[in-house]
């Protein structure tokens, strides 16, 4: 398991299409915890190789603050996918996410080629880290093993254009078709301790719609949502953020685990009640999703 | 050899022309405070018979004569049909040396005024700014003497003091009766208020009503009133009711103008200017729409009403005016026809004229009231310095407006992407100096705000706002230009295009001829 994984809120992925310089150029301004540059299926054939430079230039110049930086590469059945690795991992990505993720010996191939690119160019092996797209029922029925498949995985995702194609339905507005894939893909990621990635919902213009689907998995357990628009972010963040009594009970946890810090005491106790690590672990993460939602201000006092 | 003198902003400006026309540089956004006295004009006495003319032609034949100045205003803004059909007639008639002085000229007027340059017909122009073939044409030296812009305040002003002497208005309306009571709310091509028009009605020595709808005598309300108007001419068409309107009316779903909006409203509800009873300036297009969006939001989440808005009005301003979370709308101008036909209705919509707008040099302008103003801009510099005149290029393409009059607002927010695709908006030093920085207080851009190190209480009150990154205005440059690269100077011939005024009539900037 890379190290961060626990912190790292990763609760909006946008992507970003590798071919279009003015979106690579405002990728970073709409606070997007991960921005996922695209030279996968938004880039057609006869563009593969300029949104493969345009992206290294962007990935090499322009300022992406403190979002986490993947790219989505071609897929390993095209001739394209070892040049993209290539050219990204030498820009410095932070992540590599594969698509159409079927088994684990997939990400073992392009982590074969990432350890040869980080030895090329002097980058330390292990720092490029990947995730996988799982777009197909093999695909959700491995997804226990590609969680697991290296210690370079931070997270896998839920590509469902693609994977309710190959069960032969369609996607649904209630998104029951999708219920076996979100729980088998939540759980295999937790099995590994990475991050899940729900699927993205591509009607802009449907803000009930998007709510419903993103309070589901948000429910559900999910890190985030992989969004196509900027506009979705704000109401993502607005979903994960935690409400006011749950910031004022993380705090008192912390307190009291900060108390029996200086007490010297092993046994931390709240109220009479035990604090044991699950407590304290979602203590944190609640104070960590107050901060990033703008509710409580660096100290963690509550704000408004 | 050309000598240079520098003003207040750093900027060289033209010995030869300052002292030829009589100009002194800027100094200071500070209005002194001194006695003025108004300029007067000539009135032909009449009863009131006989002003209905059907033949512009005799109008022009009998009163616009060689080295006058003629005006006109931009309320029809694209949709104006009457500034064209007065000039060719103008130019038909051979009358030469003539100084153009409208409120301001719209793109629909470009190519009429290129004509008449080149013709001799007019030989020299001051405007609130241009555009298209008419700017380019300019910048590249059609005119032999230099363009003078003024703000509307400051054209208000000119024309009290005397600056600006009208001999004719040519003002177009939509209605009128035969002495010439006329406002601009009835008939087809509607814009609303009359607020730069009525400038010229009270001051020109003849004023000349054109129209195309001739109601009934007396004609009420009245905004331009029969003790103004010499002579009113039928025409066949005063404007294109579909183009009067300018910029985007509907909401904005550019994300980026979004994001940028939402930030402006973050540093208004955060700023001490929020509370009951503040005013406002909000401006035309888009990003300035999703504004009032926003702001209206939070006034009613927080329960707190506007005592006035000001300046250009659009319908989401008129929205807040019906849901009463705004008491009155002071209008100079309205830039949609929501916001002209309200004007009917609507005891609380207020036709301000450009004095009572913005003029320096009078009793009390609104714009000295004023708490928030948002105002976009072309460029701004690490001085706070803004440009809404020159494009990168070093040509004319744009206007000031009522930029300078409205930035005297206690808040005076920019608002502004740090890039324009590969051009940067935040630059070491703005191509031309419109609006001092000393009147601007934050720049509010899509990574974050900057605010004017004079403004250390807005410092204080920006610190820990969520969602407001707050940097210094070198550290935004720095970023555009981390983004676009450095530009290649402009290169400039040694000849003045322009003099831009400051609104009290000093020299801010002048503008140079592009090299070809």
């Amino acid at each position: 398991m890379a190290e961060n994984t626990e912190e790292r809120l990763r609760r909006t992925m946008m992507f970003v299409p590798g071919n279009n310089p003015a979106m690579l150029k405002d990728a970073g301004i709409y606070g997007a915890d991960s921005i996922m540059f695209d030279l996968e299926d938004a880039v057609s054939l006869a563009e593969k190789d300029a949104a493969r430079i345009l992206v290294y230039e962007a990935l090499t110049t322009q300022n992406y603050g403190d979002a986490e930086l993947v790219v989505r590469i071609n897929g390993l059945d095209t001739p394209f996918w070892e040049n993209d690795v290539t050219a990204m991992v030498k820009a410095g990505i932070e992540v590599i996410r594969l698509p159409k993720t079927e088994s684990a010996s997939m990400l073992e191939q392009l982590e074969n080629k990432i350890i040869e690119v980080e030895n090329n160019f002097g980058i330390p092996v292990g720092t490029t880290h990947m995730m996988a797209a799982i777009e197909s029922a093999k695909g959700v029925l491995n997804a226990v093993e590609i969680a697991n498949a290296s210690d370079r995985m931070i997270g896998i995702a839920l590509s469902a254009e693609d994977y309710t194609t190959d069960l032969k339905t369609h996607r649904y507005a209630d998104g029951k078709e999708l219920e076996f894939a979100r729980n088998m893909i939540l759980n295999a990621a937790r099995s590994a301790e990475i991050a899940a990635f729900d699927t993205v919902f591509s009607n802009v213009d449907d803000v009930e719609g998007f709510m419903r689907e993103t309070n589901f998995v948000h429910q559900l357990g999910f890190d985030g949502k992989s969004l196509v628009n900027p506009r979705q972010i704000p109401m993502v963040n607005e979903v994960y953020a935690p409400t006011r009594k749950e910031i004022l009970h993380a705090k008192s946890v912390l307190a009291a685990i900060e108390d029996a810090r200086i007490k010297g005491s092993g046994v931390i106790s709240m109220n009479g009640q035990m604090v044991d690590r699950p407590v304290a672990l979602r203590a944190q993460r609640v104070m960590k999703l107050a901060k990033a939602s703008g509710l409580v201000d660096e100290d963690g006092v509550l704000l408004g | 050899m050309v000598f240079y003198l520098d003003n207040n902003v750093k900027r060289s400006l033209p010995d030869d022309l300052m002292n030829k026309l009589g100009y002194q540089p800027y100094k200071s956004t500070q209005i002194e405070n001194k006695e003025v006295s108004r300029a007067t004009h000539k009135v032909a006495i009449s009863t009131g018979d006989n002003k209905v003319s059907n033949s512009i032609k005799e109008i022009v034949a009998n009163n616009v004569k060689d080295g006058m100045t003629i005006s006109f205003h931009h309320h029809f803004r694209e949709g104006d049909f009457v500034f064209n059909l007065v000039m060719q007639e103008i130019m038909d008639q051979g009358i030469k040396d003539l100084t153009l002085a409208p409120s301001s000229l719209t793109n629909v007027m470009n190519n009429m005024v290129v004509k008449a340059i080149k013709a001799g017909t007019v030989t020299n122009i001051t405007s609130s700014g241009m555009r298209g073939s008419l700017g380019d044409a300019v910048s590249h030296g059609a005119l032999a003497n230099p363009v003078i812009f003024r703000s509307h305040g400051n054209r208000a002003r000119a024309i009290e003091q005397g600056d600006i002497k009208i001999d004719v208005a040519f003002l177009g309306v939509p209605n009128s009766d035969r002495l010439g009571n006329a406002n601009g709310m009835d008939g087809k091509a509607v814009f609303g208020s009359l607020g730069y028009a009525l400038m010229d009605a009270q001051y020109a020595n003849k004023v000349v009503l054109l129209t195309d709808n001739l109601v009934p005598y007396p004609n009420t309300p009245a905004s331009i009133n029969q003790t103004q108007v010499d002579y009113v001419v039928q025409i066949d068409k005063v404007g294109d009711p579909e183009k009067i309107g300018s910029g985007a009316t509907r909401f904005t779903k550019d994300p980026k103008e979004l994001k940028i909006a939402a930030m402006v409203n973050e540093v208004i509800t955060h700023s001490p200017y929020f509370k009951d009873g503040f005013s406002f300036q909000t401006g035309s297009g888009g990003a300035a729409l999703a504004v009032t969006r926003y702001l209206r939001e939070s006034m009613k989440n927080s329960n707190i009403r506007a005592s006035f808005a000001l300046g250009g009005i659009t319908k989401p301003t008129i929205d807040l005016l019906e849901e009463g979370l705004v008491d009155k709308v002071m209008d100079v101008q309205d830039f949609d026809k929501g916001a002209a036909e309200s004007m009917h209705t609507s005891r609380n919509q207020q036709e301000i004229d450009a004095s009572w707008y913005a003029d320096p040099y009078n009793k009390g302008a609104m714009v000295d009231q004023l708490d928030v103003v948002i105002l976009s801009a072309l460029e701004i510099d690490t001085k706070f310095n803004v440009n809404v005149m020159t494009g990168s290029d070093g040509v004319i393409r744009g206007a000031i407006g009522g930029h300078q009059d409205a930035a005297t607002g206690k808040l005076t927010i920019i608002s502004a992407p740090l890039v324009r695709g590969r051009i940067a908006t935040i630059v070491p030093e703005v191509t031309t100096v419109v609006t001092p920085g000393d009147s601007i207080d934050v720049l509010v851009t899509e990574v974050g705000i900057a605010i004017n190190p004079k403004r250390a209480d807005l410092i204080e009150a920006m610190k820990k706002v969520p969602g407001v990154p707050v940097f210094t205005i070198a550290d935004l440059q720095k970023r555009a230009s981390e983004i676009v690269g450095t530009p290649k100077p402009i290169e400039y011939t040694d000849r003045t295009v322009a003099l831009v005024e400051y609104r009290d009539g000093t020299i801010i900037d002048s503008i140079k001829q592009v090299k070809d």
